[in-house]
């Protein structure tokens, strides 16, 4: 019959429109926006209302996540070297970046012209820039890694897009927040939680090395700043690869998520509402 | 009211007669003006390349630009007051993109989406890539990113709320299309050997006569250019001037100074008539 | 001589070695084999290229060219060369053959009158290469403007941004001179006049020289004939910027009435110099640049490059296949990436049939879910560039999770096992029936569709078709299994295939192609818990510089718009080039469209729209 066809859609549709409102008798005088309801709405199996009211809940992005990249230096409270770039201007990262967009100024020796290894300048055109990774992935000391903060919209290019060496510094602390799983394979297969150099020149003179996974021995170990409180703290221990297995077994429980300090976190919490005052006033301005 | 002055009626100083103290609410027309145009940004329906997937993306049900009033998508220019730019620009299509821009009503705005629209992109460097959509239209917002998340465009949306939250009905360089009339129409590129953008022809025939007379015209000469060091660092071995460069581009600076200046005159000359 | 040839094998079914035996057996002097280091097939006379391509086609059995592209040899051979690749619908690998011409008045004869698929191929070749096609009857630029300077693939042509020949560039380390190359420009834009530009003839004619021809404004003739009901001609542009031409495509009809006279598709809108800038390039870059040529189905893309790579690696020295876990990975990661695709094109053929929005909103929904998953996995929602020569970015991460790093952040924790087999084993099927249940018995849908824009499978192997749009026509012709890669040889599907050739067919391939893309991803789940833990790359660890023999590759895969090819050559630097001397995408997209103006033919106005929405477009590939 004509038109059967066109009501088995309708159907459909009104399947979708009533859907919306299920959650809503559901969850009746229950809290709706906790964690859970929030994994369930945004999970594979969703189905009803899944918009993502955005300024007031983000979607935290996944660890792998590609933004913007950005260069990693020590903690300011890193005993010897505080604020030191974990890049050593080997210009890998420039070597295959596909549209070129970094550029790296070797230090240099000012008397004997020797290159030190460190960079003296690092900038990314962040308007060329195609948040493609392979910079993270190939630099052989995990210094360059990509961000996760994409709210950097602007309301002029020519000063703030090609983003300098102060830009892109963060501290290694904030990389460890972000992905912690990801940080933590690194670190394994670094041999330590610190710098390659720094574990390769304390092997050779005996030190101590911090190694993820074995007891926090070391006079320092990088803190992890979780921002939230309902950050589920196994998902960074659980999230061990098997490619790391043999440290891994031991390590699964070690994540020193929980230690975070709450000070930290306020901390945090106000830089971000510094960084969106700053923005709302530009916006006026 | 014969003529409305609006900067009296910005003012917050404005006196309300005795008998209707007390019956009168006031508020700042500007505020009440720029709620309403905030909250119906009307983008247009207009996609060019990869992130426009993501625009449609952030359109859909799981980003919602509904939230915003920005659902309505239109595919004319006559009706938009957004132009999201997303996507390469290529010299070809850019002069479709200045037709639809300049047929677009007064308040326009422009989104750059992504990093292509902004700057050029990844594909920067192709022979039919334009530079960026700022070198033929003015840009308000610029949204980084390839492709910024549908958060990230959210994000600049935002943001262009603001930028309209902060417009001033009494500053007529904010609202040109109050009193002075629309903005002038921009000169449409023409698709001859290469791109030829009609503002930059004095510069075109210079360069054209240098080329007939033997002389070196033309490009890669560098043009001079001041520049400033932007950051000293401190080395291991004490202070160290860094020759990386930033390039304030002066003539860009003084030509926005002009026109800005050509606004302000404009609107003196307007109020006076009145 | 004829009796000779006749065999105890039919001509058309023997391989390809016989095949070529036969043409030089026919033409002793015009075909000679390719013997250049690393490459294969044939070199043809170019002035006998129309009479040996009959032969291919119509006694060896090589009805379908799957790809012409031109190749600019300057400083090696000093010569152009055009390159095809012929198949057999049959399935089975490519006859390739070469036509030499030299570098100044290029010409090789066009090949259009047999394969008419050549049609968008040898106008891209002369607007790019400048090789003129004796022959063409619409010898146009396709990509560029009528006026342009120059033909930009010659590989003596430099862009206004030039820096260097190769990437990457000594600028950057370890003195990175910053600099924006508009600063560098006199124009301060991405611009370059010739020396000898005529300022006088300054006028845009790349409108004008569209519509010459086209027969505008009224014929009296016409009017005179009393017989008719009088109706004008006239020229309407659909496009660039057109809601339903899904991107920056424009197609100039003309209307007798409402009903289409003749179509013809520009494009360039979106000609973002791929394949130049890909020359440009170390080997590895072009992989983050295959995301953003279908930038629905990045990880196919990635896949299709991976592979001729892959092919071009395997010649040299130590090279280690992709291991089994790699190959799951991959093709999970492909199949996916159907139905996304499949999801959008349905989505968007219904808007461009009117019903504005709602379906493509269910079809978005569902795609947000995988988009999730990729986003986990390769780090991005639609720029993946997740496969690498010799296997993935990385495995399966075991969560998919996130932290907060953001004011509100909310994070999400689940196992991506869970998460996938949800997703394959409920969530899709769910959503692909309901599609169905939604759309396919709709009898507006019906009424819009069956009947409208037909290509019978003759036309649509002629006109190169590739994807959903041939297997509508009725030929079951799918790479996966014609001439199968990757893992596909053990999993159990089916090609889909329907035989009206009519929209709706269309429509419901992408349907059929879904369920059986769920099938194989059904097959998928074991094979990854089995080889979990197993290494997902080929060697120790990817790497950037990585080293090719010396040759040519053509690498192909079933892309969910078609057959996705990429013809790479190596040259040059004998001990490896580090980058590919010749860089071409065959893109489905841009070829499918060489059957529009067919099929529009005789068709209503408002249903242009729809075929276009049908052959599902999309302009980052049609472009490039
Ligand atoms: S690859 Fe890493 S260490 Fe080397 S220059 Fe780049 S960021 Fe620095
Ligand atoms: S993400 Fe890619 S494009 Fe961006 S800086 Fe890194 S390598 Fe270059
Ligand atoms: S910014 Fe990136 S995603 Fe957006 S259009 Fe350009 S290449 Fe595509």
């Amino acid at each position: 019959m004509y038109g059967v066809g066109i009501l088995k859609g309708l159907g459909v549709t009104i399947r979708h429109f009533f859907n919306t409102y299920v959650e809503d008798l559901r969850y009746v005088g229950k809290k709706l926006n906790s964690t859970q309801e929030f994994e369930r709405r945004q999970g594979a199996g969703s189905s009803g209302i899944y918009t993502v009211q955005y300024p007031e809940e983000k979607i935290a992005v996944p660890e792998r996540f590609r933004f913007v990249p950005f260069l990693v230096v020590e903690d300011d409270d890193h005993p010897e070297r505080p604020g030191h770039d974990w890049c050593t201007a080997c210009g890998i990262c420039a070597k295959v970046c596909p549209p070129q967009c970094i550029w790296i100024v070797r230090m240099e020796d000012p008397v004997t012209k020797r290159p030190i290894p460190q960079p003296e300048a690092f900038f990314i055109d962040i308007d060329i820039c195609m948040n493609c990774g392979f910079c993270a992935e190939f630099c052989p000391f995990d210094a360059i890694k990509m961000d996760h903060d994409y709210e950097l919209a602007d309301y002029d290019r020519t000063g703030v897009h090609i983003h300098d060496k102060d830009k892109l510094s963060k501290p290694f602390s904030y990389w460890r927040s972000i992905a912690p799983t990801t940080a933590w394979e690194e670190a394994v297969d670094r041999g330590g939680w610190e710098h390659i150099d720094i574990i390769k020149q304390k092997q050779k003179t005996g030190a101590p090395v911090a190694k993820p996974g074995a007891a926090w021995d070391s006079p320092y170990v990088p803190p992890i700043v979780p921002v939230k409180e309902e950050a589920p703290a196994e998902a960074a221990a659980t999230g061990v690869p098997a490619a790391g297995a043999a440290e891994a077994a031991t390590a699964a429980t070690e994540m020193p998520v929980e230690d975070a300090a709450k000070e930290e976190r306020r901390k945090k919490r106000e830089a971000a509402l510094a960084r969106k005052h700053a923005k709302e006033q530009d916006g006026e301005g | 009211m014969s003529s409305l002055d609006l900067r009296q009626l910005h003012d917050t100083e404005f006196p309300i007669p005795d008998e209707m103290q007390g019956n009168l609410a006031i508020t700042s027309l500007s505020k009440v003006y720029n709620w309403s145009r905030r909250s119906s940004v009307w983008p247009m329906l207009f996609g060019l390349a990869c992130c426009a997937i993501e625009m449609i993306a952030t359109a859909a049900a799981r980003y919602d630009t509904a939230r915003f009033g920005m659902e309505v998508m239109r595919a004319s220019p006559r009706q938009s007051d957004l132009m999201i730019v997303s996507g390469t620009v290529t010299k070809k299509m850019v002069v479709p993109i200045v037709r639809l821009y300049n047929q677009m009503p007064e308040p326009k705005y422009v989104l750059a989406m992504g990093a292509c629209a902004s700057g050029g992109g990844p594909f920067k460097e192709g022979y039919n890539v334009v530079s960026g959509i700022d070198q033929y239209v003015p840009v308000d917002v610029y949204v980084p990113g390839c492709p910024p998340t549908p958060q990230a465009l959210i994000n600049g949306l935002i943001a262009l709320q603001k930028k309209i939250d902060g417009q001033s009905l009494a500053n007529m360089d904010d609202v040109p299309w109050y009193g002075v009339g629309p903005s002038d129409p921009v000169p449409i590129p023409i698709l001859g050997p290469d791109i030829i953008d009609p503002r930059q022809m004095g510069l075109i025939r210079q360069q054209a006569m240098a080329a007939a007379a033997g002389q070196p015209y033309g490009l890669r000469e560098l043009p001079t250019v001041p520049m400033k060091i932007v950051s000293k660092t401190a080395s291991a071995a004490g202070m160290v001037e860094v020759d990386a460069i930033s390039v304030v581009d002066e003539a860009a600076e003084a030509d926005r100074k002009a026109r800005r200046q050509d606004a302000v005159a404009r609107k003196r000359a307007f109020l006076a008539k009145s | 001589m004829t009796d000779q040839m006749i065999a105890p094998v039919r001509p058309e079914t023997v391989d390809i070695d016989a095949a070529i035996g036969i043409l030089k057996e026919r033409f002793p002097d015009a075909v000679k084999d390719d013997t250049r280091e690393g490459y294969g097939g044939v070199i043809v006379e170019r002035g006998q290229l129309v009479e040996i391509a009959t032969v291919m086609r119509d006694e060896l059995g090589f009805d379908y060219l799957s790809s012409a592209t031109a190749v600019d040899y300057l400083g090696i051979e000093d010569s152009m060369e055009m390159v095809y690749h012929a198949y057999r619908t049959t399935g089975g690998s490519p006859l390739v053959f070469k036509a030499q011409t030299p570098r100044e008045n290029s010409s090789v004869p066009s090949l259009i009158d047999i394969w008419p698929g050549v049609d968008f191929q040898e106008r891209e070749a002369y607007d790019l290469y400048g090789i003129a096609f004796p022959g063409h009857p619409n010898q146009k630029r396709i990509l560029m403007w009528e006026g342009f300077n120059g033909h930009p693939m010659r590989k003596d042509w430099k862009e206004a941004y030039y820096e260097e020949e190769h990437k990457p560039f000594d600028s950057r380390w370890p003195k990175g001179m910053v600099r924006r190359a508009e600063e560098l420009n006199v124009y301060g834009k991405n611009v370059e006049y010739p020396a000898d530009f005529d300022l006088s003839r300054l006028s845009d004619d790349t409108e004008s020289s569209l519509y010459a021809g086209m027969g505008l404004g009224v014929n009296v003739e016409a009017l005179d004939n009393t017989d008719e009901l009088k109706t004008d001609r006239l020229v309407v542009n659909l496009g660039p910027h057109h809601p339903s031409t899904h991107g920056v495509f424009r197609m100039v009809v003309t209307l007798n009435g409402e009903t289409i006279e003749t179509l013809e598709p520009v494009m360039g809108y979106l000609h973002r110099n791929h394949e130049q800038i890909g020359e440009r390039n170390a080997w590895l870059y072009n992989m983050a640049f295959t995301d953003r040529l279908d930038y629905i189905c990045s990880m196919s893309n990635n896949l299709g490059y991976a592979l001729a790579v892959e092919q071009l690696m395997s010649r040299g020295m130590r090279y280690t296949p992709p291991t089994y876990r790699a190959e799951v990975i991959r093709v999970l990661m492909v199949e996916l990436t159907r139905i996304v695709n499949h999801l959008w094109a349905i989505g968007f053929l219904l808007n461009d049939l009117g019903a504005f929005f709602t379906p493509a909103l269910y079809a978005i929904a569902e795609r947000e879910k995988i988009l999730d998953f990729f986003e986990a996995t390769a780090g991005s929602r639609l720029m993946c560039n997740y496969m690498r020569f010799g296997g993935v970015f990385k495995d399966l991460p075991e969560r998919i999770h996130s932290t907060a790093s953001l004011l509100n952040d909310k994070v999400r924790d689940f196992d991506t096992m869970q998460y996938i087999t949800e997703l394959i084993t409920e969530a899709l099927p769910r959503a692909v029936d309901e599609l169905d249940r939604f759309l396919t018995d709709s009898e507006i849908v019906k009424t819009r569709t069956i009947g409208v824009g037909y290509l019978p499978a003759e036309t649509a192997i002629a006109y190169s078709a590739a994807g959903p749009l041939l297997r509508g026509s009725g030929v079951a012709y799918d790479v996966r299994r014609a001439e199968p890669y990757s893992i596909y040889p053990e999993l159990d599907f089916d090609v889909a295939v329907r035989y009206n050739g009519d929209i709706y067919d269309r429509y419901l391939i992408r349907i059929d192609e879904m369920r059986e893309s769920l099938r194989i991803l059904k097959q998928i789940l074991p094979r990854l818990e089995h080889t979990k833990g197993e290494s997902f790359f080929a060697g120790n660890k990817a790497v950037y510089m990585p080293r090719v023999a010396l040759g040519e590759a053509y690498g192909r895969v079933e892309n969910p718009k078609g057959e996705l090819g990429y013809y790479v050559v190596s040259q040059g630097d004998p001990k490896g080039p580090q980058n590919p001397w010749r860089y071409h995408v065959r893109a489905p997209s841009f070829i499918n469209l060489t059957a529009l103006g067919q099929m529009c033919k005789g068709q209503k106005v408002a249903d242009v729209v729809a075929i276009l929405g049908s052959i599902d477009i999309v302009l980052g590939e049609t472009d490039r």
